[in-house]
């Protein structure tokens, strides 16, 4: 049986504590929430913190409120199952929501929260193995520094795969995360977490702490998530499109933002896609133009599931489909 | 549930009923019954013990370190740092277990630990036991290793082109492990009468069984000197054999094996395995019970799976599409060892003749060492690869002479009662019925070649497919004459029943089966007889669950020692109720006069009598398969006492943008001779149609191959739950299940195999389904989005609509097969024998 | 690296106290298995990514590979074992004996206490309701067409149905 390395477990009441033991500790600490994608990494060996810092009994991170401005903000631990049931999400998020269920599997939505999805690991194939298939290829750069990277070897940098769901589309929809550091809390754009690294995918400091997601209030806009992926469960998307339209009254688009999940180390922006579309009305013609446009952008690697020649040429389909879904 | 088989035709009814049968009973009572399996309250209570599941006091925990390169020597191995762990109580090595071991007498090609030379990447190198499992892990990191690495050999090409580094010292030369070569009839005159011919080159990837229960083992050798394991294991006797073998001198008396429920087998707990002697070995060497516990990806490396298998078929038909000729190859990737190799490579040659008449046939089959986990058999052991060819190949043949393709396979079936241009004995066949079933059931006719357009905008398509199965082998693993099965029941006068026999339930309900045929026969119900199965110390030797051997096999032996002990009791009573034995009836748990059910007595009381009168009551029974037809070196694989059919037609949804699709629905008809239990009978169907839609649409034993400053890096590329893909709940499509009974006199009841035929059509009437929907060809299998995208594109610019291994010289590798091994038909007046066989090459050059 | 030192904590399992020593790294699963001996719950991969171990807690349905047991101290633990009432099975077990969706039987805990979680929420659950409950669960014997019918089966027997499985599910079409 695969079993966890040991650490000592901590479970603070506030976020205020929890900062602090977690920058106490430094290098040596990880926060956990529900565990799916830190346990596994951890009996893999990928990560062996010797203070675990749950998050189960930090309160502020359970609420969920619709705002008076009409924002919906969640707490980082809202499992991704209430998320999926919570009827405010799915009467105006419905894209939102949709990337939400379309997470894992039922069992590990009861136990996923948002916030672990929001800061998951980036994946790789030759990097999310056991110790000892990794000790067959003598690592990679993603596990021991002065390894290679397996998949691009001339490479000083790693290209593993952004692999969350909600990160796309939350990226798209320009929502707001709010973290607490040791200097107390930031709010900043989704795109402004993450950087196009497979090692440092993340722009906050290890010990801040995410406490919130704040999606934008319902208005002019639509919002869709299209991922692909070969069950319709269980697996990460290997290539995930979120799009967010805003509409004028009339049909024309005013702003467009299509990020692209599994096609990088961060959700990327297609950019070339996102100009052709802004003041123009979504027909048929220009969803199948934008689409096309944005087959560059996605940076497929081999190493995820399927085809790395096949995922890029279906990304401009995929793309097409959900700026379609935001009609 | 008292549900009438609509199916089934009752014995009454037909007095030619090939089944042994006591007639005065009418109906049958339990027999084709959706009767409960006798271990289902506890499995769905979680109280099977599975081997995981069981402790001993002072258990130890073992470990295997394994090699970390894909062909190397090892050079030196340091265990001292691992012996100085607290915690460590044991350390084993290649030198502690030096003799080799092996499923089948020719290829005894395995260690329990490599002692010098490692094959590839999971190859087990040092066994260190502990008193906990994590202290035996860290152990295992502390062991160092040095590597001499040899060049690695990944594939079929590089095998053949390749004769050094040899990965054993055995075989047809270099890396070559078997050549085959075949013929029967006269190819040149067939193919001449031909009106059409095509040749066509396939390529199946290795996939593997991914049981859901990992395999695990518990070893304890006691103070009288006494080994007992408990594993997971289809097959006990063979393990017996195994370690009697390389635990020598410890007598095989003295070992005892029992085979605890496997949590799914699919033929990958059929070998004998490393982890398996390695933890009787520490068992002996610490004087402690040791557990061994694989996780994922150990399973991985156990494989013994599909072997990937290249595939050129050439087929010469006549105008109305009879098949005159096949001459067929087969090229088997067999990884680092021997496994069930051998059998696996006739297999790929064997029963293509058994579903369509083949009038002349030519069979090559080669299988080459490469450094992969070991391939092996899984269901539908080395007969699905060829399976897929020749059904993606009748598809073209038809599409070419613009017939139907379910008329074309009707005109072409192997006729019953019949011997094949290959020597195999055909019984009952009722494949004929099972294509008209499906036809009509799926509308095949007004549906086929429409092309409708669901509200996504995918394209709808159909694909038919058809296959035949094997009752269990005609020879055994090892050549001896004893029987294949034997059972031993036992009479209480509480009027308990104790069936014991080697049999091992692996899910499929083995343990049931005895019960329902013995509750036959004696009128009892099944769920009172006491089932005693797969321990070597209490029953009888069973060779084991593998090539759906068990329901004739054991059916037959358990029948025999059923109806011997009903003739017993029967000739007690008949005493004391002065009728004439055969008068004696056994049903509803009484037996009494047929002639008037009122004088009688319950069963306990008849056994009483019939104790009373001759003493203890045991009786046994066995069973060893008819002596096959085929005469010639090689016609050992293959015969069968009788085949199971299936038709199928499948129906796809292509999204024609992407080459993505899905399989919304299957029909499925299987002829199983005679459902022993409906429901049962449905599981296994159903099961079998879940595992080749997997195999179709996304399962591959898919490998890394990296090289780095040069260093090759060739490792299984996705060993795990979630990264070697099969399919969920929500992959599986509704399924429309037709069972056809259509009796075998060989079989216990007329029944014949059930659970493994059916997942041979599927992969081919996916691929079939394709090409109607879409009209490209993928001629691989899985048949995966990306190369249905791949055909739909090259069909786009005009190419060749089609996807699949090249059929020159640079796909098929350039082999020498020798001289074939020359066999008449029986339309020839042949008579199974080869005529220059002595003159067999055995050592072909290249 | 020490090892931690082992906490005392009292498990509510089945309705039951258990109290069990454990180090705070050891899962839900390899305390039910190893320290309560309680091993009708499964594992085949303990990376969350088969569902053999699925347990519940507090009636929600987690795989218990991937739950700390000091997480589940204080909470309704809910395994397999505790399906049955005394030597009568539930009636889901029932119509899962019944229909032989349990071939091996290994993943079938799992499925068990996925579906009865569904079960407890839904009275009436639709095929594809059904499906999406066990998209975390996999098989590999049954082609899960037979689990499917044993909880549609089972559901109707407990809304008080006299429900049959149908002809076609035993003896084919
Ligand atoms: C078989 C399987 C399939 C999966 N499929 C998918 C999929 O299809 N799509 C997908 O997106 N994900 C998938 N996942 C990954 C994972 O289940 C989800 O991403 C989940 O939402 C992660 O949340 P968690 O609460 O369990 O995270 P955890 O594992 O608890 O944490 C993840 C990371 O975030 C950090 N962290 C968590 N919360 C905070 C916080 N509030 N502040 C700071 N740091 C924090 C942790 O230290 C850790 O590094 C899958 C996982 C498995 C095992
Ligand atoms: S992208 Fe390269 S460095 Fe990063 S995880 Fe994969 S192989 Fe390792
Ligand atoms: S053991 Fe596989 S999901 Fe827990
Ligand atoms: S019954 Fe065997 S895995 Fe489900």
């Amino acid at each position: 049986m695969l079993r966890l390395p040991p650490f000592t477990y901590h479970t603070p009441k506030n976020a205020v504590d929890a900062v602090r033991i977690a920058k106490e500790y430094g290098r040596e600490a990880m926060y956990v929430a529900g565990g799916t994608d830190l346990y596994p990494n951890m009996k893999r060996r990928h990560q062996t913190p010797a203070q675990v810092i749950s998050l189960r009994d930090v309160p502020e991170l359970h609420s969920m409120e619709v705002l008076e401005d009409g924002r919906l903000q969640i707490g980082a631990m809202v499992t991704l199952t209430t998320l999926e049931f919570y009827p405010h999400l799915k009467a105006h998020y419905a894209g939102f929501a949709h990337a939400v269920r379309e997470i894992s599997t039922p069992l590990l939505r009861n136990m996923g929260t948002i916030g672990g999805n929001l800061l998951l690991d980036t994946r790789c194939s030759y990097y999310d193995q056991s110790h000892e298939w990794r000790e067959s290829i003598d690592f990679c750069m993603k596990s021991k520094a002065d390894a290679i990277c397996w998949v691009a070897p001339g490479s000083p940098r790693c290209w593993a795969v952004q692999s969350s769901d909600s990160v796309p589309i939350i990226c798209a929809m320009e929502a707001e995360i709010e973290l607490a550091g040791v200097d107390g809390m930031r709010t900043i754009k989704g795109d402004d977490l993450y950087q196009d690294d497979g090692i440092q995918y993340l722009t906050k400091k290890p010990e801040e702490l995410l406490t919130k997601i704040t999606l934008p209030a319902p208005g002019n806009w639509k919002a869709s998530y299209l991922k692909l992926r070969r069950r319709d469960t269980y697996d990460f998307p290997v290539l995930g499109v979120g799009a967010c339209l805003w509409f004028a009254a009339d049909g024309t688009i005013e702003k467009a933002n299509v990020r692209l999940g599994g096609a990088g180390s961060y959700a990327m922006p297609a950019t070339k896609t996102e100009e052709l579309l802004v003041g123009k009305k979504l027909t048929d013609e220009l969803i199948a133009e934008a689409g096309a446009a944005a087959m560059k952008p996605a940076r497929t690697m081999d190493n995820t599931d399927l085809d790395v020649y096949w995922r890029k040429k279906v990304a401009p389909i995929y793309v097409a489909r959900a700026l379609k879904a935001c009609r | 549930m008292a549900l009438e088989n609509p199916n089934t035709v009752s014995p009454k009814d037909r007095d030619d009923a090939p089944w042994q049968h006591d007639k005065k009973k009418g109906e049958l009572e339990h027999i084709g019954k959706p009767i409960r399996k006798v271990d289902a309250r506890s499995k769905v209570s979680g109280l099977t013990q599975f081997a995981d599941d069981l402790t001993m006091p002072r258990m130890l925990h073992m470990k295997l370190l394994r090699s970390t390169m894909a062909h190397a020597e090892l050079a030196h191995i340091d265990t001292s740092k691992a012996a100085a762990l607290p915690g460590v109580k044991g350390i084993l090595t290649g030198k502690d277990m030096p003799t080799p071991f092996g499923i089948l007498p020719v290829s005894q090609d395995e260690h329990a630990l490599c002692p010098d030379h490692v094959r590839f990447v999971g190859d087990p190198i040092v066994a260190i036991a502990a008193t906990e499992e994590e202290t035996a892990w860290d152990a295992c990191r502390l062991v160092e290793v040095d590597y001499r690495e040899l060049r690695t050999i990944g594939s079929i090409q590089e095998a053949a082109a390749n004769d050094e580094p040899r990965l054993h010292d055995y075989g047809v030369r270099g890396n070559v492990h078997r050549l085959e070569n075949l013929e029967f009839g006269d190819l040149e005159d067939g193919f001449k009468r031909a009106d059409h011919i095509r040749e066509d080159t396939f390529w199946f990837e290795g996939n593997t069984h991914l049981p859901m229960e990992q395999h695990a083992s518990l070893a304890h050798f006691d103070k009288d000197g006494k080994l007992t394991i408990w594993s997971s294991t289809q097959t006990p006797h063979y393990l017996h054999r195994a370690l009697a073998r390389v635990l020598h001198p410890l007598p095989a008396n003295r070992i005892r094996v029992i085979a605890t429920p496997n949590g799914g087998g699919f033929g990958g707990k059929s070998d004998p395995f490393n982890h398996e002697i390695c933890a009787a070995k520490m068992s002996m060497l610490t004087g402690r019970p040791v557990k061994v516990a694989l996780t994922r990806e150990e399973v991985f490396w156990c494989h013994r799976g599909r072997h990937p298998v290249l595939m050129r078929s050439k087929i010469g038909v006549s105008k109305t599409g009879r098949i005159t000729a096949l001459d067929f190859h087969s090229f088997l990737d067999g990884g680092a060892y021997g496994s069930y190799g051998t059998a696996s490579t006739f297999y790929t040659g064997a029963l293509q003749t058994v579903t369509y008449a083949v009038e002349n046939y030519h069979f090559r089959g080669a299988r080459f060492f490469t450094n992969k986990a070991p391939c092996g058999p899984k269901r539908g052991h080395g007969t699905v690869q060829p399976r897929f060819a020749m059904e993606v190949q009748l598809d073209k043949v038809a599409c070419d002479l613009n017939i139907d393709p379910a008329k074309l396979r009707l005109d072409n079936l192997a006729p019953r009662e019949s011997v094949t241009a290959n020597y195999l004995r055909i019984g009952s066949m009722g494949l004929a019925a099972c294509i008209e079933k499906v036809v009509e059931g799926s509308g095949w006719n007004e549906r086929r070649g429409k092309k409708e357009v669901t509200k996504e905008g995918r394209i709808r398509g159909l694909g038919i497919a058809c296959s035949s199965y094997l009752s269990g082998a005609g020879l055994p693993i090892y050549w001896n004459g004893m029987p294949h099965s034997g059972v031993q029941l036992q009479l209480d006068r509480s009027g308990l029943c104790t069936v014991f026999c080697g049999s091992t339930d692996i899910g499929q309900g083995s343990d049931s089966v005895l019960g329902w045929i013995v509750g036959e026969v004696l009128g009892i119900n099944p769920l009172d007889i006491k089932v005693v199965t797969a321990d070597t110390d209490l029953t009888p030797v069973d060779l084991g669950s593998y090539s759906s051997r068990v329901t004739v096999m054991t059916g037959n032996a358990a029948m025999q020692a059923a109806e011997r002990a009903r003739d017993i009791v029967a000739k007690g009573v008949a005493k004391k109720l002065e009728i004439p034995a055969v008068r004696v009836v056994f049903a509803e748990g009484r037996v009494f006069d047929a002639e008037d059910p009122d004088t009688g007595m319950t069963f306990q009381e008849a056994v009483g009598v019939a104790e009373a009168q001759v003493g203890t009551i045991g009786t046994v029974g066995s069973y060893t398969p008819p002596k096959s037809a085929a005469k010639f070196r090689g016609g050992g694989v293959g015969p069968s006492p009788s085949y199971s059919y299936s038709a199928t037609v499948v129906e796809v949804e292509v999204d024609p943008e992407t080459g993505i699709y899905s399989v919304p629905k299957v029909w499925m008809a299987h002829d199983i001779g005679r459902a022993l239990n409906a429901a049962v009978a449905m599981g296994q169907i159903e099961g079998s149609i879940y595992m080749g839609l997997g195999e179709a649409m996304m399962e591959e034993m898919a490998y890394r191959d990296r090289s780095h400053k040069g260093k090759r890096v060739f490792l299984h590329k996705i060993p795990s739950m979630l990264e070697y893909k099969s399919p969920s709940a929500l992959e599986m499509p509704d399924c429309v299940t037709y069972v056809v009974e259509e009796p075998d006199k060989n079989g216990p009841f007329g029944a014949k195999e059930v659970g493994q035929g059916p997942l041979l059509p599927i992969m081919p009437a996916v691929a079939n389904a394709v090409f109607d929907a879409v009209g490209v060809r993928v001629d691989e299998n899985p048949i995966s989005f990306e190369k249905v995208f791949a055909a739909i594109q090259a069909k786009n610019e005009g190419k060749d609509p089609r996807y699949g291994p090249a059929g020159d010289e640079t796909g098929i590798p350039d082999v020498n097969f020798g001289e074939s091994l020359k066999i008449k038909t029986p339309w020839q007046g042949g008579d199974g024998t080869a005529w220059n066989e002595p003159k067999r090459t055995k050592k072909a050059k290249k | 690296m020490t090892e931690p030192n082992k906490v005392l904590a009292t498990f509510q399992v089945n309705g039951e106290p258990h109290e069990v020593a454990f180090v705070p790294h050891k899962t839900l699963l390899e305390v039910l298995r190893e320290e309560m001996t309680l091993t009708g719950t499964k594992h085949g991969c303990e990376l969350g990514e088969c569902g053999t171990c699925t347990v519940q807690v507090d009636g929600t349905p987690v795989l218990s590979c991937l739950v700390l047991a000091v997480d589940a101290v204080g909470k309704n633990v809910q395994t397999v074992e505790g399906l049955a009432c005394g030597s009568d099975l539930a009636p889901l077990q029932d119509c899962m004996a019944d229909l032989g969706a349990a071939q091996c039987g290994y993943c079938t805990p799992g499925i068990l206490m996925a579906a009865d979680a569904l079960l407890k929420d839904n009275v009436r659950p639709t095929r594809d309701e059904i499906k999406e409950a066990l998209a975390g669960n996999l098989c590999r014997c049954t082609g899960y067409l037979k689990i499917f019918e044993a909880i549609e089966l089972a559901a109707a027997r407990m809304r008080g149905e006299d429900a049959e499985p149908s002809k076609e599910s035993i003896y084919g079409s």
